[in-house]
């Protein structure tokens, strides 16, 4: 970090240095398929010669004629880039990381032990009741330091632990579940198990829906998966160009508009509980939502939607001084809450006269960006709903549905729980969702895919 | 009538050329001593068998906006990856740190991790054999080198695509490049040994046409597909940048005003600049042996497919013949060799519509107790372990079969349909749906305007089955995924998927924007 910083020649730089360590399993058939024992070190160079930005990412041992020689390449590539829409000054440095120089955590074996305990377990009772146990697991620690020429120096450490389970028997449907946690210290394979078997077991009778429009309830993971959409397309700077599913005409954006009549609330917290991320804004390379001369900016609570409203959009500081708006960078995690006292799985479907209980998403893709069309798939378990009760497992569906037009639809909120995106992965950081009942969803196509 | 862009046919054999490129840090590694160390390290510990990869992939990312820079970034990213195999039991360790300590500390951590792993372990891991060649080189073509063009002319030319878009009457333009290059050394305990290099790139360019006063936009991007080329492509070679960019506003002005598409059943001609893509998802994919044996079953999903199916499943009309290929021109999953150190090849998936092969890997081919590999294992970078991926997978044209129009002329009631865009489908590979950047309309064989918001939708067999002809080598087109998920963790892999146009019957048309009310 230092010696980076130290030989540059730029009129600014931002050093990002990434230190991480992770350990995967992955089984299939009730048996391991693939393992991971894997470690990682990034350098990330942003020079900035006068409103000209260049950044170059090197992995690896580096020396220090190493890493001169990244600050000189990014140097170069700044001096040969054409200015930069977005150019600012670096932010000032803020309150300092407390723990700069603590030492770097490593994932403990320890971790991974105790879950092929577990995972032994949870196999031999698969196999004893005719079953088979497909899934994942990884756990990963990953440091952050992003130091400024301008003196912020910041640290980041962040830990995720995640657990997915599938059970198939061959009887009917297979079925899903899983786990976002830390440091598998509450994680249990036998009551993920105990789960699996209770929506095996309702899979026991097949029954045939043709396509059409159903009440849903949505569980955390499938709501995540369609949040992320509503979250990664909010660019302010394409709403206000017209080319985006929160723009208006003339320029304007939706900010403000009504998404829903429930109090649903979108947002961001770097230090929400269970699901904490960088508190402040780090970025090697700009795109439409950060920029790289936003490194460094603190980054706190911002709500996207407040009681079924539209508040804010994001921005970098480029985009909210262009359009005259609050400043509301991207925070990387995303949590949507409704109402207190929201219920269960359990208490929803008991209030459910008649509908589908989905298990998760799959597939989604982008049909049409100006409404956030989508389409995919539903997976591991459709299961109907009458008067209460759980009566069978439906084959697949294909949809195609908007998340804001779905959540105008919305007519039941759950309990709020940290969850992750089955069709996103990780990729929009640690998420929190409740289950949904949103009326009227589009279910398309039958496929009897398992 | 609209025409196609002219394109030129592709040849189908290549022969691997010595790496010439130099990567500097990469190339003086003293890739030897590193490797040896891994391995005797692994034997030591108990390792039946070991393979080393050193790998070193650099990236570079341009997007402009309108004639405005919006992100660059250069990256490297170096490491070693070290497979074991200890009692039966795969161990895999990676990191980045390149010295002969570090790659004995891999082989070490390898050894652990798989003894802890035992008790996971049923049968214990099989690869299927495979003969142990002199030690090669590969590299991809590459005339000129993406990495040592100045960050200034590459932005450049993109702004120039984006003012040749606004010249044309669009409010926004945007562009985008992303160039891969991938330097491996492999090594393995039975001594195959492989260095080899592939560049491969993707430039891409979007023009929308915005209603400021009514509200509502529609976007339309270049069909130049993603190629294991160097610069020159971007200058022409293998595909008319100017001329698509020319058409393109007036393509998105017609497209704009087009009536929304009719719902219903129509035969449809598929330009291959979208048929890659449907035959990347529904033959590709259903015809990789570790969907068929469920080792992707809980991620990416199984196949319609059994092992069984090989030899008798009708696939699809006797006018598809596909090709798996790893040794395809300028395809994206073109190698010398893959991470396991097996030769590129060729061979039939289907035959006259006929299913006589699958994809599989060392791995995959040995739980299956087959022969040899087809040489399908790759790994996204040094920090993943090897799985299954495509090879290049393409549909065969007919010689001295029909030109597009030909096949437009054959149809009285149908649409063309151009360009890939949207794309989902089934954990089975069955169910699909797939839009388009264009949809014409066909009435009594001749093109009849665009219409808007279509998806074809249907079942694979159905669909193949439904092929009633396709066209001859001057309309087949070199095309790809460059970024293809699968596996967890999750990895990314280029497969490359040449076709024909071709002509099916009767497949189910929607609307998009019916099924969806705000």
């Amino acid at each position: 970090m230092e010696t980076a910083l130290s030989a540059s020649r730029s009129d600014a730089c931002a050093v990002i240095v990434e230190h991480g360590a992770e350990r995967h399993l992955r089984w299939a058939d009730s048996e391991l398929i693939g393992t991971g024992d894997v470690d990682t070190f990034q350098v990330s160079v942003v020079s900035v010669v006068g409103d000209r930005v260049g950044a170059v990412t090197v992995s690896g041992r580096a020396d220090r004629a190493e890493i001169v020689a990244v600050v000189r390449a990014a140097e170069a590539a700044a001096r040969q880039a054409p200015p930069a829409e977005d150019a600012r000054p670096l932010p000032a440095p803020g309150a300092e990381s407390p723990h700069w120089d603590a030492a770097l955590p490593a994932p403990s074996s320890a971790v991974l032990a105790g879950l092929v305990d577990q995972l032994t377990e949870g196999f031999a009772r698969a196999r004893r009741n005719g079953q088979a146990l497909y899934g994942y697991a990884e756990h990963r620690r990953r440091t952050t330091f992003l130091g400024t020429s301008t003196g912020v120096r910041l640290r980041h450490d962040d830990r995720a632990g995640y657990l997915e389970l599938t059970a198939g028997d061959r009887d009917g449907t297979p079925a899903w579940t899983n786990a976002v946690t830390t440091e598998f210290d509450d994680v249990s394979v036998r009551e993920l198990q105990d789960e699996l078997d209770r929506r095996l077991r309702w899979g026991r009778r097949s029954i045939e829906l043709p396509p059409g429009r159903y009440e849903c309830l949505l569980p955390p993971s499938a709501v995540a998966d369609l949040m992320n959409y509503a979250y990664t397309t909010a660019g302010a700077r394409a709403a206000a160009q017209g080319r985006s599913v929160y723009s208006r005409p003339g320029g304007r954006t939706r900010v403000g508009e009504v998404l829903s009549d429930v109090p649903l609330t979108l947002r961001s917290d770097p230090a929400a509980d269970r699901l904490r991320c960088s508190p402040f804004l780090v970025t090697s390379s700009s795109t439409g939502t950060r920029s790289v001369f936003d490194n460094g900016l603190p980054l706190g609570p911002t709500s996207w939607w407040e009681r079924g409203r539209l508040r804010s959009l994001v921005h970098t500081r480029a985009s909210a001084e262009e359009l005259g708006a609050p400043l509301t960078p991207m925070v990387d995690n995303l949590v949507l809450d409704g109402p207190p006292g929201g219920g269960d799985t359990a208490e929803l479907i008991a209030r459910t006269r008649r509908g589908l209980l989905l298990t998760s998403l799959w597939y989604i893709r982008e049909v049409d960006l100006a409404t956030m069309a989508l389409t995919g798939l539903t997976r591991d378990g459709v299961f109907l709903v009458e008067e209460g009760e759980v009566v069978g497992a439906v084959h697949n569906f294909r949809f195609n549905d908007s998340p804001l037009a779905m959540v105008g639809r919305v007519v039941e909120v759950g309990r709020t729980l940290p969850t992750r995106a089955r069709d996103w992965g990780d990729a929009v950081g640690p998420t929190a969702m409740p289950m949904l009942r949103v009326r009227d969803v589009r279910l398309t196509a039958v496929t009897h895919a398992r | 009538m609209d025409h196609p862009v002219p394109r030129r046919p592709v040849p189908m054999t290549t022969r691997p050329r010595r790496a010439t490129a130099c990567e500097p840090g990469f190339d003086t590694l003293p890739a030897d001593q590193l490797t040896a160390a891994a391995l005797h390290r692994a034997s030591r510990l108990g390792a039946r068998y070991a393979d080393v990869r050193l790998r070193r992939v650099r990236t570079l990312r341009e997007r402009v906006r309108d004639a405005r820079p919006e992100g660059s970034q250069v990256g490297v990213e170096s490491g070693a990856g070290v497979r074991v195999l200890v009692n039966g039991t795969w161990g895999f360790a990676a990191g980045p740190d390149l010295s002969v300590g570090g790659l004995a500390e891999l082989a070490a951590r390898a050894c652990e991790l798989a003894r802890m792993l035992r008790p996971l372990r049923r049968d214990p891991v099989r690869l299927a054999p495979e003969p142990v060649g002199a030690p090669a080189t590969w590299e991809s073509p590459c005339e000129v080198d993406p990495f040592e063009v100045p960050a200034g002319d590459r932005v450049a030319l993109l702004a120039g695509w984006c003012e040749a878009l606004r010249a044309g009457g669009l409010d926004l333009a945007e562009a985008y490049l992303q160039v891969f290059r991938e330097s491996t050394v492999y090594r393995d305990s039975a001594g195959r040994s492989v260095r080899q290099r592939r560049t491969w790139l993707h430039p891409m360019a979007v023009g929308f046409r915005i209603d400021s006063a009514g509200g509502g936009f529609d976007s339309m991007r270049t069909l130049g597909p993603p190629i294991a080329r160097g610069w020159e492509y971007l200058r022409g070679t293998g595909w008319d940048w100017a001329a698509e960019l020319a058409r393109m506003p007036r393509d998105l002005a017609a497209k704009r005003a087009a009536p929304p598409v009719e719902p219903g059943v129509y035969d449809l001609v598929i330009d291959p600049t979208n048929l890659w893509l449907t035959i990347h998802e529904t033959v590709g994919h259903a015809t990789e042996l570790d969907r068929m044996l469920g080792r992707e079953a809980a991620f990416a999903g199984r196949s319609f497919v059994t092992p069984e199916d090989v030899g008798t499943l009708r696939y699809g009309s006797p006018a598809m013949t596909v090709i798996a290929d790893r040794t395809t021109p300028y395809g994206l999953a073109t190698v010398g060799y893959d991470d396991e150190g097996v030769a590129a090849r060729s061979w039939p998936l289907i035959a006259e519509g006929v299913l006589v092969g699958v994809q599989h890997d060392r791995q995959t081919a040995g739980v299956a107790g087959l022969d040899r590999s087809t040489g399908c294992a790759y790994a996204e970078s040094y920090r993943h372990l090897p799985v299954q991926r495509m090879p290049n997978v393409s549909l065969c044209a007919v010689p001295g079969g029909p030109d597009t129009a030909e096949l437009i002329g054959r149809v009285r009631d149908g649409l063309y349909v151009v360009g890939d865009n949207s794309f989902s489908v089934d954990m089975e590979r069955v169910n699909f749906q797939f839009t388009a950047q264009r949809f014409y309309r066909i009435r009594d064989g001749r093109l009849d305007g665009q219409v808007r918001d279509a998806a074809y939708t249907g079942a694979t067999l159905e669909f193949w089955r439904s092929l009633e002809a396709v066209g001859g080598p001057q309309t087949w087109l070199l095309s790809g995924a460059s970024q293809c998920g699968k596996a967890q963790p999750l990895q990314l892999a280029a497969a490359g998927h040449g076709c024909p146009a071709a002509l099916f019957r009767q497949v189910r048309v929607t609307s998009t924007r019916m099924e969806v009310t705000r």
